[in-house]
């Protein structure tokens, strides 16, 4: 914030005004001075606010700090990235050979190689050719010497092609990272070193963002879309930057016709070989990988869980199946002793109702007996089935209890007079009942 | 899927933020581009996108052509459900959704209840206010996806100043649920002052400002103490009554009471909700198309019982029916600053946030309540001005781009209370010079309100003849001065002026800067408090400036620095707390 301007003058200086060092503290901002409110966390200023905060600086300090930021940025920007030393072999380079010189370091980008931007590139061969542009040569003294001008150009020509970059890519294996080595493993850092091969490998993925391999505390999910991606790499790695040279002259066609399909077969080749490369490579990677055999396990685990909780789910319903099997096998039991109980029990009283009626009747036919046959004398056969007729005739009109009331009338009685007239009053009865009809018995009427 | 931990979002570098603006009627999405915050158009062309979704045979609307299904598929459309969120079904106002889907008690939230798929046998779904927020989010995340070519991952939300932990919360997890981290919620007021402070002419001054934003279903005004760029909200008011909706009522009264007059007979359209719906939307256009022309039409097919209606309105007949929603709006901006405890005079900027505050009448009765030296940002009273409806997407946008490069967890602590609150001075500290006529007076150099520690500068010109100055360190406050009007003598200094203190503000709450001269003059001035310190300068040149440092620390310990531009050495001293 610029500071503000005021016209109005200062006063002068009292007379006599005086004070250690010309300051003079008064008063002070008491605590009612001030009151406690909550500033928004918004905005540029409050950013450094909240730096200065949480560094405990004070504004000073944080100006000085920022500025000092600030510069070594553009000092950055200027000089850090093309100040690497010169190899005094390369730039003894033979132009001609360009296939095989690393571009990057040419222009002194080896740190960034594919990482630099197009912006850095242009940086460094403009400087590049500021420092060994023929012309400075010849200043000095040494003429005809333009060879690593030439490497220059051609690393630019190179790099600042898109498709020839990336063909140049596709080969610089100082860009590779190599995978671990058992002996490297050994020492732990098993996610670390192989990290670092996956990222430099990421460089020839067509999809972005590629997953990062990340470490032991991953989730599930992100490793199984890590080794996904990775299984399914889509790479734009090719490698015609190793053809052979094609003979460029019109005497022989087929030569070059010839020459061309070796190149092409040889690109698919290592094509095939890369792709087995890096499918090797994450077979030996998710080997050793221990969240993948921990995954398993929680799965498993996970899975037995299920399977023990449905079977004691199982053994629980079965049990509680068999009790109450039991239990309803005991009740039908009970039922049906107590019905055989009740069947055996009505058999003897039926039994006892039987004997009794027999009983009454051979008391009926014995009254009749008794009473001679209601006759003087022998009593004739016929009479005798005459009477006896009557008496069945009369014991099948009526029911047990009726032959039992009977039986005890009759019973004791000897006199035929007695015999005849209960019976006589019997045969009334049931003839009054309906059960017998008049003259239906003849003796005993 | 394992889960360890809390769910963290991408990383810095990884991040593509926006700004969004959640509103309750309507919503916005922007972007930064150069250090420039950009709203971005959806691909219905809307910059400010209705906060409604509407679901018809299965598919889902949003925006303006979900707002369109009010009037045929009300019932399966949401709308307003912004203000739900977070909350309970007792504490909610469901007065703006008569005429939409309306909100259920469904346990701890509030639902809808709407058919969101297809076939006529499905049942209705209920859908709680986080699964309507996280549908909308996910709508609004893809048209700024589109738009942009790369997948929005992060965004800044503005949110209103009563929004409580419960509300963020409830919003952060409806982002999450639309796949959206949430960097850092901004208070729409302060949102709105950032887009004005963040313009490259803007100069960063201490000033007091007053955010009116005048919504559809709710008015906020905030007073903002804008210190070196450091945001201190004063005082909030909120209001219900005097909004957008309140404007669109006035006009469906009008158009209806004419159609009723212009067809004697006719059904009334306000009693019929699909009548209703038609008024009210019509309404809402023309009440827009007033904001910009003087005069609009108003036209809707079969308004009610197969009648076509049309008719227009001029502006100053609105202006003349709406006169009592106007006046509330002046109300609410005069309760806040009285809120604040400050007085009109104390307010340097007024700035007109929201759809409502297109308006022209609007800016016109509030630039009456304040002096003339009050600037008033809207764009019928200022050219530069921003398009009030984008201020607050705007600064959602440029508060993301600031802070895209830090973790989730930076971000957390910055915005920590133990950052956030500090001490503020309650008076001013200056410097005392002379003016004109010999008189001591107060040069402020630390407004009050200014959040410590704070350093400020001011230059200051040394006596004509130059010599040995005082340079004396005084607090300082404000007081209004009522001058009765007195012929002939009209200069500000003029002691001889009867002099009132008029500590309340609100008996002449209703003046209007004519320079009638009947009318009393006030004006704010610096009265001279306690002094904290004295410093002398000796042997300043002839002309010289004299620069005076203050910084006040956290502990409350002024540390004072005085030199000579240009000169040696200097004075510096500290006065302890």
């Amino acid at each position: 914030m610029d500071p503000t301007v005021v016209s109005l003058p200062l006063p002068t200086l009292p007379e006599g005004w005086a004070a250690e060092k010309d300051f003079k503290p008064v008063g002070k901002i008491t605590k009612d001075g001030t009151s406690q409110r909550t500033i928004e966390p918004v905005g540029p200023h409050f950013l450094a606010h909240a730096r200065r905060a949480r560094h405990k600086r004070t504004f000073s300090e944080d100006d000085r700090i920022q500025a000092q930021e600030r510069a070594k940025n553009v000092e950055e920007d200027n000089d850090s990235d093309i100040s690497e030393p010169e190899d005094p072999m390369m730039l003894q380079r033979e132009a001609k050979d360009w296939k095989s010189q690393d571009h990057y370091k040419v222009l002194g980008l080896a740190k960034y190689r594919h990482k630099a931007t197009e912006e850095q590139i242009k940086r460094a061969h403009r400087k590049k050719v500021l420092k060994h542009h023929p012309d400075k040569k010849a200043a000095a003294g040494r003429t005809e010497d333009d060879n690593f001008f030439k490497c220059i150009q051609k690393a630019t020509e190179v790099l600042l092609d898109p498709t020839k970059r990336r063909q140049f890519d596709s080969v610089d294996e100082e860009a590779d990272v190599e995978p671990p080595t058992k002996k490297q493993l050994a020492n732990g850092n098993f996610y670390k070193l192989w990290s670092r091969v996956f990222k430099a490998e990421a460089r020839f993925s067509k999809n972005h963002p590629v997953p990062t391999f990340g470490d032991e505390k991953a989730a599930k999910a992100d490793v199984e879309n890590f080794y996904n991606f990775w299984y399914n790499f889509d790479s734009w790695r090719t490698f015609e930057y190793l053809d052979e040279d094609v003979p460029d002259d019109n005497e022989n066609r087929d030569q070059k016709r010839h020459q061309e399909r070796k190149n092409l077969n040889a690109r698919k080749k290592k094509k095939a070989e890369d792709n087995a490369r890096l499918r090797k490579l994450l077979d030996d990677c998710s080997a050793g990988d221990e969240r993948i055999k921990r995954f398993r396990q929680e799965a498993s685990a996970a899975k037995n869980k299920k399977r023990f909780e449905r079977e004691a789910a199982e053994k629980k319903a079965a049990e509680e199946a068999a009790a109450k099997k039991a239990a309803e096998e005991a009740a039908a039991k009970e039922a049906e002793e107590k019905a055989k109980a009740d069947r055996e029990s009505n058999k003897k009283a039926k039994e006892a109702a039987k004997n009794a009626v027999k009983k009454n009747k051979r008391v009926l036919k014995g009254s009749v007996k008794d009473a001679n046959y209601f006759v003087e004398g022998d009593a004739s056969a016929a009479t005798i089935d005459a009477v006896l007729g009557d008496v069945e005739l009369v014991q099948g009109k009526i029911d047990p209890d009726e032959i039992a009331a009977l039986a005890g009338k009759l019973n004791g009685l000897k006199v035929s007079d007695e015999i005849k007239s209960v019976w006589k009053g019997e045969i009334a009865r049931l003839v009054a009942a309906g059960k017998l009809k008049e003259g239906e018995a003849k003796v005993l009427a | 899927m394992a889960d360890n931990g809390p769910k963290t979002g991408p990383a810095p570098g990884d991040r593509t933020v926006i700004g969004i603006t959640f509103g309750n009627s309507n919503s916005s999405i922007a972007y930064t581009v150069d250090d420039k915050a950009e709203v971005i158009a959806n691909e219905d062309g809307d910059r400010q996108i209705p906060t409604i979704l509407s679901y018809v045979d299965g598919e889902e609307y949003y925006g303006q052509q979900a707002k369109a299904f009010l009037v045929r598929n009300p019932s399966n459309t949401v709308a307003y459900f912004r203000d739900f969120l977070g909350k309970e079904f007792k504490s909610i106002d469901p007065t703006h959704n008569h005429a939409s889907a309306h909100p259920q008690e469904s346990g701890e939230t509030v639902a809808f209840t709407v058919k969101d798929k297809e076939g006529e046998e499905e049942t209705p779904s209920t859908l709680s206010v986080s699964e309507v927020s996280a549908r909308y989010l996910r709508r609004l995340v893809g048209s700024a996806s589109d738009y942009l070519g790369k997948k929005v991952t992060s965004a800044v939300v503005t949110v209103p100043t009563n929004f409580n932990d419960k509300q963020k919360a409830a919003l952060t997890a409806a982002a999450a649920a639309a796949d959206l981290e949430i960097l850092q919620f901004i208070s729409e007021p302060v949102a709105a002052v950032l887009a004005y402070d963040a313009r490259p002419e803007a100069q960063i001054a201490d000033k007091i400002v007053v955010v009116a934003e005048l919504g559809g279903t709710r008015s906020d005004v905030a007073v903002v103490a804008s210190r070196g760029g450091l945001y201190t909200v004063l005082a909030t008011v909120h209001d219900y009554e005097y909004a957008g909706v309140a404007l669109d009522k006035v006009l469906m009264d009008h158009f209806a009471k004419e159609f009723l007059k212009k067809n004697s007979g006719a059904a009334d359209p306000r009693e019929n909700a699909r009548s209703l719906a038609k008024l009210r939307f019509e309404s809402e256009a023309t009440k827009k198309a007033l904001s910009l022309g003087t005069n609009a039409s108003f036209s809707v097919e079969s308004l009610s019982a197969g009648i076509d209606f049309a008719s227009t309105i001029n502006r100053l007949r609105y202006e003349t029916i709406a006169r009592s929603v106007f006046e509330g709006f002046n109300r609410l901006v005069e309760s806040a600053v009285k809120k604040a405890g400050l007085d009109v005079l104390d307010v340097d900027e007024v700035i007109l946030s929201g759809g409502t505050s297109h308006t022209p009448r609007i800016a016109a009765n509030v630039s009456h309540i304040f002096p003339q030296t009050t600037r008033i940002l809207s764009p019928s009273t200022e050219t530069t001005a921003i398009n009030p409806s984008e201020l607050q997407a705007r600064g959602a946008a440029l508060q993301a781009s600031l802070i895209q490069e830090y973790d989730a967890e930076d971000i957390n602590q910055s915005t920590h209370a133990a950052v956030t609150t500090v001490p503020h001075i309650t008076n001013a500290i200056g410097v005392i010079s002379l003016s004109e006529s010999g008189e001591e007076v107060f040069v402020p150099i630390v407004p009050p309100e200014t959040a410590v520690p704070a350093r400020r500068t001011v230059l200051v010109a040394a006596p004509k003849d130059g010599g040995d100055v005082l340079v004396k360190i005084v607090e300082g406050n404000t007081h209004i001065k009522v001058t009765k009007p007195e012929p002939k003598t009209k200069e500000n200094g003029s002691k001889a002026a009867k002099v009132e203190d008029a500590g309340d503000s609100d008996d002449d709450s209703d003046f209007s800067d004519d320079d009638d001269d009947d009318e009393e003059k006030r004006e704010k001035v610096w009265k001279i408090g306690a002094t904290l310190a004295e410093a002398a300068l000796r042997g300043v040149k002839k002309g010289g400036k004299v620069e005076v440092t203050i910084n006040v620390n956290a502990d409350r310990s002024v540390m004072v620095t005085t030199r000579e531009v240009g000169g040696k050495g200097g004075v510096r001293g500290t006065v302890s707390a």
